[in-house]
């Protein structure tokens, strides 16, 4: 009776927004009176962070600190329709959304301030900090405030925006399933290491060294703490999760978190990861979005490196005990295939 | 310990770093609300009088109802209401009706049959969430067991039970012409058989929770003017929105949807079943109504990531060349639609995985049995296909003898590659998170692996062209009803064509943006990424209009360009026959019932036929 040590390998590629299109988002975005912004919104934040990444990019869009923008949403007597926070489609498509609100809420902005400084708004920039200047001239200058108060109380102006993002429906063809899926997708690789104790038939995940092409990473922090979560999601959905242990069977369902088994702090696995970053065309500032993705490569990496361990195929998940001593049984032992 | 490295060396002539706000680690906005317990979720939303809704439910995997004796249950102390499938306005919904896919196949709340374990039929509505839960367990029911199904290609045998009456074949109806979705890319038969090696294998995945913390639920109470709000833990809050007004036959206008923070959602909580139900509890008692899964019933009866199962067949050259590649997939849908019948189209989008393989072929099932429906979960369509794609790249890599990682390489989709789905390849970068990835580990590569580039090397000779593709008939809606057929593509085909080379549509992108004021600075976008490569003349896309075209057999009429299986000369795979650069013959234009279109057709809250 020994451990084994194990090494798998898997790769994937992941489709951004609902596919076959067909799934609007829309934004709104508004000054208050003394030039800080509202972003008005119907998405959710089911904690991958939709309120922050949307005030990071109508923050870039606008020009402006991101202490002064603020992210509304959502409730439907304000927020303009959104299809929902799925299909990887939150930052991609409520993104390009925000932009563009952001975009013309900015030309209003700068058209104000034009107003104000007497000069041409083609000839104005911001400074990212509240202030917007002359291009080339920046002591002729005026804070995002003064404009905001000028426009609201003196020139009679709104600064306000509105965008919308939409791929448009299609359809998949019957006979040849030809189709435009999506126009961006994401990527990873990665290699795990594992331990496989061949009297138990225990698994433990000992490193992670993983790849991730998110696109432009908008947020470092939620991109990693997508990047860590969906990990661990992946090697619990490998190793332990199942509401039907014995599928096809319904018997032995769990009702709670004691019978439903996930990997606990002692199990989590050391993840080295790499971020790589190739802009998408399309997608808000090229961010692709990490949110599902980042799972599924875990779940064969940790197959092919139980194989790797012990010359038993996982082709059925969860890879359990039981299932891997079954296998272990039929092969007559242990059958270590050597280090890739 | 764990560690993150931004690989900023890479790809970085394709993006500048100029951006102000785009990239910082800024803290969330809501994140001191979540740390302090500040944050409002819908359960935090107090409200005087709050009634409490529990539901009876199903016991058995598939009965009829023969009575229901709610004498002792309407007598319980705090009920106030026990609501009937006759109280639901309209009691029939499909989630894709938003999107115009599928047909309405599932009540809220079922009269005469049920179809899973834990099916609901009633809800009860008590002062207190105890009184609730006892008035429902005293509720007596006299069922009548069915036949019922649990086992997916059991399902598809001629004498299955019918599980889904609006689906008596037991699978989703692709395009009211076939009982799953095909992919028909090349001959994969031909170049099966001109392999060196066939690689073989089955993967299964079983259901999985969706475990949010915050099990999905929902507080409706009644507002001014005739309105109601409702304040909710869903993840797509028009959706939910949509749905309730559909199911209770009401405009939109009159329901107020709050939410936004969630505590978890991985695509279950898409589903809208707490919304409808809430509301009609607060229309029905005039007071607030909250309705939420406990922990057993978020496991038990909360949709699940279903089941799937694929078969994959490999024909491998020596070299570790894929040179074709089939796929049979099953998801198991449960008792209803939900949104399995999506994940399909979009598993099929996603075939052969990220790789550049020249004969392509699947089908897939949408199969309906006698368990809790399943619906979206995270990486919903794709994690259970690339989870076999990828245990079978492991079994090509041992069947030639190479590095694993190397193998993936060698196959890796690059730009200007056309994918299965006929479409081209842009902004890969398989290829670069696998030498990323093999280097962090200490994985030497060849140095052909370790200097191979996405950018390059693709989009060239046949990697850029459409082959001509065989096709099939078989599978369509009902024949599995009359005589069992093998699932896999081509299986019990009674007509076969070709589609000719080079027929292809164009890429469907984002619709121009409305107004030119709404027109980023292209400066100031921090990159200048250019449009997708197309490679040569030959495969240039025809005409939109003919996207579509391809060898149509709708009425069960072989069309012309249709030939018999005899007819037909195999063509050698991986060598695609010289592109004549023409658009396909047009096609009638398709009759469907199952389509999607722009507009969903209760967005105003009323139902259009």
């Amino acid at each position: 009776m020994a451990v084994h040590k194990g090494r798998g390998f898997a790769c994937i590629n992941y489709p951004i927004g609902m596919n076959l299109g067909g799934d609007p988002s829309q934004a709104l975005v508004h000054s208050t009176p003394d030039g800080k912004f509202k972003v008005t919104l119907s998405a959710i934040d089911l904690g991958q962070g939709m309120k922050s990444v949307t005030r990071q990019i109508a923050a870039e869009a606008l020009g402006v600190p991101i202490a002064d923008v603020h992210v509304d949403t959502a409730d439907s007597d304000t927020g303009p329709h959104d299809m929902g926070s799925f299909a990887s489609r939150g930052t991609h498509r409520m993104g390009n959304a925000v932009i563009r609100a952001a975009t013309e809420a900015r030309k209003a902005l700068l058209e104000a301030a034009a107003e104000e400084l007497e000069v041409n708004a083609g000839d104005l920039e911001t400074d990212g900090r509240g202030n917007i200047q002359v291009k080339g001239a920046p002591s002729r200058s005026i804070t995002v405030e003064d404009t905001a108060v000028a426009a609201q109380f003196k020139q009679g102006k709104t600064i306000a925006g509105r965008g919308i993002f939409l791929v448009p429906p299609s359809d998949a063809d019957p006979n040849t399933g030809e189709m435009s899926p999506v126009t961006c997708f994401a990527h990873a690789a990665l290699v795990v290491d594992l331990e496989v104790d061949d009297e138990t038939g225990e698994v433990s995940v000992n490193e992670i060294n993983s790849a991730y092409e998110v696109g432009r990473a908008l947020n470092e922090k939620l991109v990693e703490q997508q990047l860590i979560g969906g990990a661990w999601m992946g090697m619990s959905h490998a190793l332990y999760e199942t509401t039907e242990p014995y599928y096809p069977s319904r018997e032995h369902g769990p009702g709670d978190f004691v019978e439903y088994l996930q990997p606990g702090p002692g199990n989590i696995a050391n993840h080295n990861i790499a971020v790589l970053e190739r802009p998408a065309e399309d997608a808000p500032f090229g961010g692709k979005g990490p949110g599902e993705m980042c799972a599924n490569p875990v779940i064969p990496a940790i197959a092919n490196a139980v194989y790797n361990a012990v010359g038993v195929r996982c082709d059925s998940l969860p890879v359990t005990p039981e299932k891997i001593l079954r296998g272990l049984r039929a092969n007559g032992g242990a059958r270590p295939q050597g280090r890739v | 310990m764990s560690s993150i490295e931004f690989r900023k060396d890479l790809f970085a002539d394709e993006r500048a770093e100029d951006l102000n706000e785009i990239g910082k680690p800024t803290i969330r906005q809501d994140i001191v609300g979540h740390v302090t317990g500040r944050s409002k979720y819908f359960d935090d939303h107090l409200f005087d009088g709050l009634l409490h809704m529990r539901c009876v439910r199903s016991p058995h995997h598939a009965a009829r109802i023969r009575s229901v004796d709610t004498s002792a249950a309407e007598r319980m102390p705090g009920v106030r209401r026990i609501i009937r499938p006759a109280d639901v306005p309209v009691n029939l919904n499909t989630l894709l009706s938003l999107v115009d896919f599928g047909r309405d196949d599932e009540p809220l709340l079922s009269g005469e049959n049920v179809n899973y374990k834990g099916e609901p039929i009633l809800a009860v509505v008590a002062e207190s969430e105890r009184e609730a839960r006892d008035a429902a367990a005293a509720v007596r029911v006299a069922w009548d067991e069915r036949p019922h199904v649990l086992e997916i290609e059991d399902a598809l045998k001629p004498d299955a039970p019918v599980v889904n009456a609006e689906y008596p074949n037991n699978t989703f109806d692709y395009y009211d012409l076939y009982d799953h979705q095909k992919l028909r890319f090349g001959d994969v038969e031909t170049a099966l058989r001109q392999a060196d090696r066939i690689v073989e294998g089955e993967y299964r995945m079983s259901p999985i929770e969706q475990a949010p913390l915050e099990t999905c639920g929902a507080i409706a109470a009644p507002e001014d003017n005739g309105r109601y709000v409702c304040h909710t833990s869903t993840q797509a809050l028009f959706f939910s929105l949509g749905v309730t007004a559909k199911l209770l036959d009401m405009p939109s206008a009159r329901l107020h949807f709050v939410g936004g923070t969630v505590g978890g959602g991985f695509g279950g909580k898409v589903d809208s079943q707490h919304e409808p139900l809430a509301v009609l509890g607060a229309m029905l008692t005039g007071r607030p109504v909250k309705y939420s899964w406990d922990r057993s019933e978020e496991m038990q009866v909360g949709a699940p990531r279903g089941a799937e199962r694929w078969r994959i067949r490999d024909g491998v050259m020596n070299d570790g060349r894929i040179v074709g590649r089939e796929f049979t997939g099953f998801f198991d849908s449960g008792a209803y639609t939900r949104l399995s019948s999506y994940a399909v189209v979009k598993g099929t989008g996603h075939l052969p995985g990220p790789y550049t393989i020249p004969n392509v072929s699947s089908n897939v099932y949408c199969v309906f049995t006698n368990r809790t429906p399943a619906t979206a979960m995270r990486g919903f369509g794709i994690t259970g296909v690339d989870y076999a794609i990828e245990c079978q790249m492991d079994k090509v890599a041992e069947a030639v003898g190479a590095n694993p990682i190397e193998l993936r390489i060698l196959n890796a989709y690059r730009d200007g590659d056309v994918k299965a789905h006929r479409r081209f390849a842009k902004n890969c970068a398989l290829i670069e998170c696998c030498q990323v990835a093999a280097q962090k580990a200490g994985v030497s590569l060849s140095s052909q692996a370790a200097t191979a580039s996405s950018r390059t090397g693709g989009g060239i000779g046949w990697r850029a062209e459409v082959p001509e593709t065989a096709t099939d008939d078989a599978g369509r809606i009902g024949d599995r009803r009359r005589k069992e057929i093998p699932p896999e593509p081509g299986g019990g085909a009674t007509n076969h064509g070709r589609v000719r080379a080079g027929t292809m549509g164009e890429l469907v992108e984002a619709a121009a943006v409305q107004d030119a004021d709404m027109q980023i600075d292209p400066t100031r976008i921090g990159h200048s990424v250019s449009k997708a490569v197309k490679p040569n003349a030959s495969a240039q896309a025809p005409p939109a209009r003919q996207a579509v075209a391809s060898p149509q057999m709708r009425d069960a009429r072989p069309a012309a360009q249709m030939q018999t299986a005899g007819d037909h000369q195999p063509r050698p795979p991986a060598q695609p026959a010289p592109s004549a650069g023409q658009a396909s013959q047009p096609a009638d234009k398709p009759e469907r019932i199952a389509k999607r279109s722009a507009v969903s057709r209760f967005i105003t809250g009323t139902r259009r036929r």
